[in-house]
Parts: structure tokens; sequence; C-alpha cells
């Protein structure tokens, strides 16, 4: 989408510190940053002063009780919800005004906590739908079946089963996805969001009503993701062995506010975080 | 003669608002676009012609017959055609609906003809004098009749153990069944109390107009289905704001000679209405959790 | 923006088999649909001329054809895109009107006469599918300036739109000749002198580029991102789709084919008048899409089929068909509240089903081992 492209200015924004970003990414800016983050629903304030800065490549987790407002960041970083207060920035690019539809083309694709999948679609055209934006024929030539059609649909077919091979899911390709096992409607969500050439994945609970074996190999497939696409990744999870095994940074959010942020080192040894959050909950 | 017209305004609207109410009560409950709504009214009306012209029987007679019927029909059709279909589709529901419809008109000239039959006056009264102004007493009774329906339907849902029933079932149908509240009886006692207001506004329109015809309820169900969504469905106010509305636009193109155009003024109304507030005028917005 | 993106790799898995095999069977099968529908067009047409269909039922035929037209494309709106529309005979009547005006005031300008329709001069041929297009664009336009408020509403508030744009294009279509001060619809009386264009071999063949175009659009990229709209609207904006282009157009291809149809219609009858147009017709339209399956393109065509023929088959019974038409449809939406011919998913999975295998026909050979994990995997799915 190049004339999309031309129309918004790189804004220069600081990085905060304490730089929390990977060594191997201070090269180039972030990839997602959130300045001043905030949203009012009515009197009430779901989102407060929410700061973030991701390297290109960098797998970060948010944590926090129900209700902390997770999903809602997710939400306004995706324009899902308008923010109250401060700005969102992709690749350097500000979203306001941007529609949700837009901000994915602009590098940011989800998953969500109930899943979305296209239920009555098979598990390809789930994928294909994904690369709507890369396909670049005209209606005219799809409805008159001229040839680059077909060329086109030749090569996106066989991309399609490439992507489903990273999770082993090419077998289920003419199946209707809401006829999947839950484990593989969560990864085709994944598929789904990476097919549309993301540079930033944000993941809702990706380990909800999972096994342990089962959130093992998300696990990998996380950290494969990230290595095979060099892509950033955010999640939510509730899941600690998930997120103190995977990701580099964690980010915790009580009512709203982040309360501390740090390695999952440091965020286990934090006594705000062990009050507000993981001292109310028996964890590993 | 703007008093006249006013007065008209408020007699066509008090109608329309009257049929309105049981579209917006129906929609609330179980989400239905209940297309029959209007046939029932052409079956009060004829219920009256059958009580006053063919059996010349007295009026109050027929006023009461005709509610009993169109609060009748209202059930039974909530039971043979639309309690089977409480888990189908939404569309499917709203094909049976007009199914059931067809059913009635069709069934309605079979029986009584194609033609208008004409409905006795229910009374001789033609005006009354009201601050030295003489004014047609079916509009003022009209009027009246409409105010009295509609505060009394806003106790009935505001503070009978009823009317609790029927707002939390509109809320959530799942919860309510857990609550012990008795979903199917409330559906029921909802269809009955909205096609008991149609039965009120058969009256008046019989009053109104002096006829009945199988297909009288299909202009006039359309045009209080438009009220309903105007003042925004679901909301007793908004049925009665946009049934005024409605009658009011239409008395007022007729007023000023353009009267061909009455329906598409109507419609244009509407359009616009839902262009700026997409829910009607007190529709509530609902919005999908992400 | 898009060379900057990663490209997906296979992670050495092997490039995918099979890239040329692919494109040669397409062209062939389409050929096969191709001569079936001229085989089809053929034999009718000689049975036509034969005299084995009298013009009585090749009259009702072309009625068929035309209600196969709307209902299929109403399907788009409602099926595929999974709105509830209640105002195609209002798009309709744009492309009727459309149709009939532009092709009375050129068919006088160049002079070609009532009988070159019949008879079928190439002149006469060419003002007919310029005609039907000009109808369907007409149809398009109404389409483009309700679709944008309307699409913004969802559900009901839709469907109510809809219905009162309908109602406004029919009073304006009764009253405008008296607005301009002079001849266009002819008002209520109708415009008369339309040359009698239509014919078993227009519709039908306007059927079968129909359904193709339909089949075709479905089938692609565009397709694919108006089936995810209607599958989760929230998910295919998250997934880069422009929902509200995607819907715009959606409904405006929809009114466009409504067009096509109401053209045929005009030259089927000769004479339009507005009140033809009317909320019932958009009912009856939206009844045969219903009842043959939702989102099934050969639901809507069979039903639209039974229900043309049905009530003409009734005739002698007039005083009850009504009646019976109305208790058939409660009882099968009671009984089959998915339509008569399957549920949704069964017409339509059996449709993508065997387009898929046409379009892959490669994979035949994995289909039953897939088939079989399908199985295994609702199983799992529901536990």
């Amino acid at each position: 989408m190049p004339s999309d492209k031309k129309r918004h200015r790189p804004v220069l924004v600081q990085v905060e510190t304490p730089n929390l970003i990977p060594e191997r990414d201070l090269g180039s800016i972030p990839v997602l940053q959130a300045e001043h983050l905030g949203i009012d629903f009515g009197g009430l304030t779901a989102v407060d002063d929410f700061n973030i800065a991701m390297g290109r490549t960098e797998i970060s987790g948010l944590i926090g009780p129900n209700g902390a407002g997770k999903t809602t960041i997710f939400n306004l970083l995706t324009s899902v919800y308008k923010p109250t207060r401060g700005t969102v920035l992709v690749d350097g690019y500000d979203t306001a005004g941007k529609s949700v539809a837009e901000v994915n083309r602009m590098g940011v694709a989800r998953t969500f906590q109930n899943i979305r999948l296209f239920n009555k679609m098979t598990v390809e055209e789930n994928v294909l739908v994904g690369f709507g934006n890369t396909m670049k024929t005209h209606l005219v030539t799809d409805m008159l079946r001229l040839p680059g059609h077909w060329k086109q649909e030749a090569e996106f077919h066989d991309r399609a089963l490439e992507l489903l091979d990273i999770f082993d899911m090419r077998k289920y390709a003419d199946t209707q996805a809401g006829n999947l096992p839950y484990g593989a409607q969560r990864r085709l969500e994944i598929l789904r969001a990476l097919a549309t050439g993301p540079k930033v994945l944000l993941l809702d609970e990706p380990a909800a009503g999972m096994n342990p074996a089962e959130t093992e190999e998300l696990m990998e497939n996380i950290q494969k993701i990230r290595d095979e696409f060099q892509i950033a990744i955010l999640l939510i999870e509730h899941d600690m062995s998930l997120v103190m095994g995977v990701c580099e940074v964690v980010g915790v959010l009580d009512y709203g506010k982040i309360i501390a942020k740090g390695t999952p080192e440091q965020i286990q040894n934090d006594p705000r975080v062990i009050e507000a959050y993981l001292g109310k909950q028996e964890v590993k | 003669m703007f008093i006249t017209q006013v007065l008209n305004g408020l007699q066509l609207g008090s109608i329309y608002a009257l049929v309105a109410l049981g579209y917006t009560m129906v929609y609330g409950i179980i989400l239905l676009l209940n297309f029959a709504h209007g046939d029932i009214i052409m079956v009060g009306a004829y219920v009256s012609w059958l009580v006053m012209a063919q059996l010349g029987l007295p009026p109050v007679l027929a006023i009461a017959l005709s509610v009993a019927a169109c609060t009748l029909v209202g059930v039974l059709i909530d039971k043979v055609a639309y309690a089977p279909l409480r888990n189908a589709p939404r569309l499917s529901i709203l094909i049976t609906a007009i199914g059931v419809s067809y059913f009635l008109e069709n069934g309605a000239q079979l029986v009584f003809g194609a033609d208008a039959k004409v409905v006795p006056a229910y009374t001789d009264l033609t005006t009354v004098q009201i601050a030295g102004l003489t004014l047609s007493f079916p509009s003022v009774l009209t009027v009246l009749v409409t105010i009295a329906a509609t505060v009394a339907l806003t106790l009935v849902v505001q503070k009978t153990k009823l009317g609790k029933a029927m707002r939390a079932v509109s809320e959530d149908m799942g919860a309510a069944r857990l609550m012990g509240i008795n979903v199917n009886s409330t559906i029921s006692f909802t269809f009955a109390v909205g096609s008991a207001l149609a039965g009120i506004g058969a009256v008046l329109y019989a009053m109104a107009y002096t006829q009945a015809n199988p297909t009288m309820g299909m202009m006039l169900g359309t045009k209080a289905f438009v009220a309903a969504v105007l003042g925004g469905i679901g909301s007793i106010p908004g049925a009665v704001v946009g049934g005024l509305l409605v009658g009011f636009a239409e008395v007022f193109v007729t007023a000023i000679g353009l009267s061909v155009w009455k329906d598409a003024v109507v419609f244009l109304l509407l359009i616009i209405v839902l262009v700026v507030r997409p829910t009607g005028i007190f529709g509530r917005t609902m919005s999908e959790k992400v | 923006m898009s060379e900057k993106r990663p490209i997906i790799s296979t992670g050495g898995r092997g490039p995918a088999a099979g890239g040329a095999r692919r494109t040669l069977p397409m062209p062939a099968r389409y050929a096969i649909n191709a001569i079936v529908v001229l085989v089809l067009l053929v034999l009718g047409e000689l049975m036509i001329d034969g005299g084995a269909i009298n013009r009585y039922q090749s009259t009702v035929l072309e009625q068929v054809g035309i209600y196969i037209i709307l209902a299929v494309s109403l399907n788009i709106a409602t099926g595929y895109l999974g709105q509830l529309p209640l105002g195609h005979a209002g798009f309709m009547s744009m492309g009727a009107y459309g149709c009939s005006i532009f092709i009375i005031r050129v068919s006088e300008f160049l002079g070609v006469g009532a009988r070159d329709f019949v008879t079928g001069t190439p002149m006469a041929l060419l003002l007919v599918i310029s005609g039907l297009v000009v109808g369907g664009l007409c149809a398009a336009i109404a389409g483009v300036i309700i679709g944008i408020p309307a699409l913004r509403l969802k559900g009901d508030y839709l469907a109510i739109i809809t219905l009162a744009f309908a109602e406004i294009i029919r009073v304006v279509m009764l009253n405008i000749d008296d607005v301009l001060g002079f001849e266009l619809t002819g008002g209520a009386a109708g415009l008369t002198g339309i040359p009698g264009f239509s014919s078993f071999l227009l519709v039908f063949g306007c059927v079968a580029v129909v359904c193709f175009l339909i089949h075709t659009m479905m089938k692609s990229r565009h397709g694919r991102a108006i089936l995810a709209i209607r599958d989760n609207e929230i998910a295919a904006e998250a997934t880069g789709v422009n929902t509200t282009y995607y819907k715009t157009l959606a409904f405006v291809v929809s009114a466009f084919f409504a067009g096509v149809a109401g053209g045929l219609y005009a030259g089927c009858v000769g004479v339009l008048q507005p009140a033809v147009f009317g909320f019932m017709k958009s009912i009856e339209i939206l009844v045969m899409v219903v009842l043959g399956g939702m989102g099934s393109m050969l639901g809507s065509a069979i039903s639209a089929t039974v229900l043309t023929i049905l009530p003409e088959a009734l005739r002698a019974f007039s005083e009850y068909r009504m009646i019976a038409y109305a208790v058939v449809l409660i009882i099968v939406m009671i009984f089959r509240p998915q339509g008569l011919l399957g549920s949704y998913d069964f017409s339509l999975s059996r449709i993508v089903e065997r387009i898929m295998n046409r379009d892959f026909p490669w994979k035949k050979g994995d289909a039953p081992a897939d088939a079989a994990e399908g199985k295994e995997v609702s199983a799992d799915a529901e536990r």
C-alpha cells in the first residue's frame, strides 16, 4: 500500500527510560509505540498513562488481574477504541484516525480472547482472507476469470498451504474452521493474523483453555514465529509459565495502570506485583 | 382550521402509536419484527363489523369483543407459529411472520370477500365543545384513549411482577429462565398486551375511517412499524413519539396539498432519523464487546 | 509496503506440489458447464419453436428466469453478506424503468421498430443489451445511494431503511411526471410502449451470465472478504478487510443484477406500473432466498423456480392458493428453519466442496483422508 504510506508522516518520539528494548533491536526505531495512552468510559478510567516501546523482534507480555484493562489496551493499539489520551505509533506512523483495517495494513495483527474465526469458511479460506490485501487482482479480472486471477489464486494457494505448514495444519486446509478442535482454532487464528504480513502480532490469551502440553507447544511456536518472521509479539496471558518462559519484557497492569515493568526475573521478585497480582493467586 | 389539523395529526399519530407499541414490545422481548401485527388490526375491525352490522349488537360489546379477539389471535399466532421457532435463526421466524401475515390477509379475503365492509359508528356523538372550540369527538376520544393506554402500559411494565419479568426476559432470556421466570408465559403475556393495544387501535381506526378490508393492516402496519423504528424499537416512549411524528408528518404533507407524496415523506423522515441516530430517537446503542 | 513485509517462508519444507497441473482443468470444466448451458438453451428454444412449449408456458419460463436472477442477486446481500435488505423490488424497478426508458427513447432516435426486437436484428440486440446494462447501472446507483447510509446500520435497522428507500422509489415513479412536467414514467397509468424484447434465450442467457459472475466473484479474494464479514465482522476488520467497501460492493452488485432482472421483466410484460414494485414484491423475493437455503445459489434458483411455477399451476384454485402458499411457508419454516433444500451449512458446504474439488482436482486423492480427519475433529470439538 504505497499510496497509503505516503499519507502519514513519521513522528519522532522519545524512547522511554529505562530502555527495555532488547539490544539486538536498538538499531532501528521501535515497531510499536504507545505514549501516555489512556481511555475513559463514561467517568471510569479504564486505562491510564500506558507506555510501551517494542523492538522489532521483541516478545513482550502483559499480565494483570481480570478487569485490569489488558484487552482494552489491545483494542486501543488496534484502533477498535479511539484513545481519550495519548498516541499509538506503528513503525513510527501515527494511528490516530485510522480504521481497524487500516491499522492492520500498517502492520498490527491480532488474535482474540474469545476465538473469532470465519467459522463457515474453510481453514485455507480463513488464511486467504488474511492475504486479501496482498492480493492485487481487480474485481473484473476475478469475475471474468482472466489469466491474472488464476496466476494469483495458484500463488496464494501455495502460500496459504506453506503458512499452514508452520503449525502442521495443511491437513485441515479444506476443513470448516468452526469444526476444528479448540487448539487448532487458536493456531489458525494466529496463522490468519500472520497472513496479513504484520510487523507486530498481538496475542490475546493464546494459551487460554490449553493443557500444559499444548501450552508448552505454543511457547515453542511463539518463538518460532518470531524467529521465522522476524516480527515483534505482544501477548496477554494468565498462564505464568508461558509468560515467564517466553517473554523478554513483562508489564504488569492493575486498575488500568502499569505498576511494574521489567524482565521476568525482576517481575517475579517485585513486591508490588506480588501484592497486586501474584500474591492473590497460587503461582508455581 | 389549524387546531383541526393538529387534532387530525394527534388522532392519526395516536393510532400509529398504539400499533407501534405492539411492534416495540414484541421486538423488545424476542427480537422479532412481527409482520402479522398490522393484520391483527384488520381482525379487530372485522370483528366490530360482524358484531354491530351483522349481529346488530351494541357498540360496547363490539369494542370488548374486538379487543378480546385481537388479544386471542395475537397469543394464538405466537403459540402456533413463533413458539416452535424460538431457537431457530431469526430470519426463519421473520419469514414465518410474513407467512402468518399472508394467511390472515388471504383468509379474510376468502371469508369476507375483497370489498371493504362499512363499520357502523360506535357512537352518535360526532363533535364535542371544548373551550369554545367544536372538535371531532372521535379525534378527542382517540387521543384520550391513547394517553390512558400508554400510561397503563408504562405502569404495567414498570410496577407489576409480570412487567418486571418482561424486562428481565428482554435483557437476557437465558438468565431470566435461570432466575425462575417462566419465559414462555411472559412472552405470551407480551403478545397479549401488544395485541390488546392493537385491538384498541383497531376500534379507533374503524371509528375514524369506518371500514374494514383484508389488506388494511398492511400499510397501517408498515407505517406503525416505521414509527416504532423511528422512536427506537424496544422503547415505549419511542413508539409513542414515533407514532405522533409519523401522524403529524402525514397530516402536514396532506395539508399543504402534497398528499400523494405523504408516504415518501414518512419514509424519508425515517431514513434521515436513522442516519443521524442509527438506533432511533430513544434507542439504546448496542456495541459488541471485543 | 509489501516488499518490506516478511516473505512467508516454508521453513525448508519444500515447494507446494502441482503448480502447473492446477490451471489446466479449470477452463475445461468451465467449457463443460458452458456446453451444458448451451445445450439446455438450444433445447428450450427448439421446444418453443416446435410448439412443445406454448406461448403461455414460455412466458412463465421467462418469469422463472427473471425470479432466479432476482433471488440469486438478493442472496449476495442476505446469504453471503449476512444482511437483510427488504427493498430488492426497489432496485428491480430502477432497472425496469431505466432500461425501458432508455430502449424506448433510443429506439425512437435510431428508428428501430418494435418488429426488429421480435425478429432480433443486430441493432435491436445491441440496444437490448445496452438497455439491460443501463438498467443495472440505474439500480447500482440506487444501491450506492442507499447502501452508504444503510450499511452503517445493523440488522433490522438496515432492513427497515431499505424498505423505506424502496417505497420512496415507488412513490417517486408514481408521481415524478407531475414534478417534471413531461412524461417519463407514465405514473399510475404505467409506462407503455416497451418493446417485448425478452425471450427465453435472452432471459436464460442472462441467468447463466449472472450466475457465473456471482460465482466467480464469490470464489475470489473479493468474495472471501464478503463472506468473512458475514462470519465475523470484527475479526474481518482486524484481518485487514475494508468492511465498508466490501459491504457496499456486495450491496451494489446485488442491486445491479436486480436491475438487470427488472429490465428483463419490462421486456417480458411490456407495461410497468409502480404498484407492482411494492413491498410485497421484495418480500416475495426474500421468501425465495430463505426458503431455498441462505447462501446457496442453487437453493435460491430452485425455490425461485418452484415458487413461480406453483402459483401458476394452482390458478384453478385461485381462491385458496394464497392461503395454501402462506400455510406452506409457515410449515416449511417450522419444520425446516434452514430452508427447504437442506440446512444452510449443508448446501453451502456441498457447493464449496464441489467447487474446491473443481478448483484443485489434484487434491481428490487426499480428500477421503481429509474428510475422515474432519469428522474426528468435529467430534473432538463437541467434547
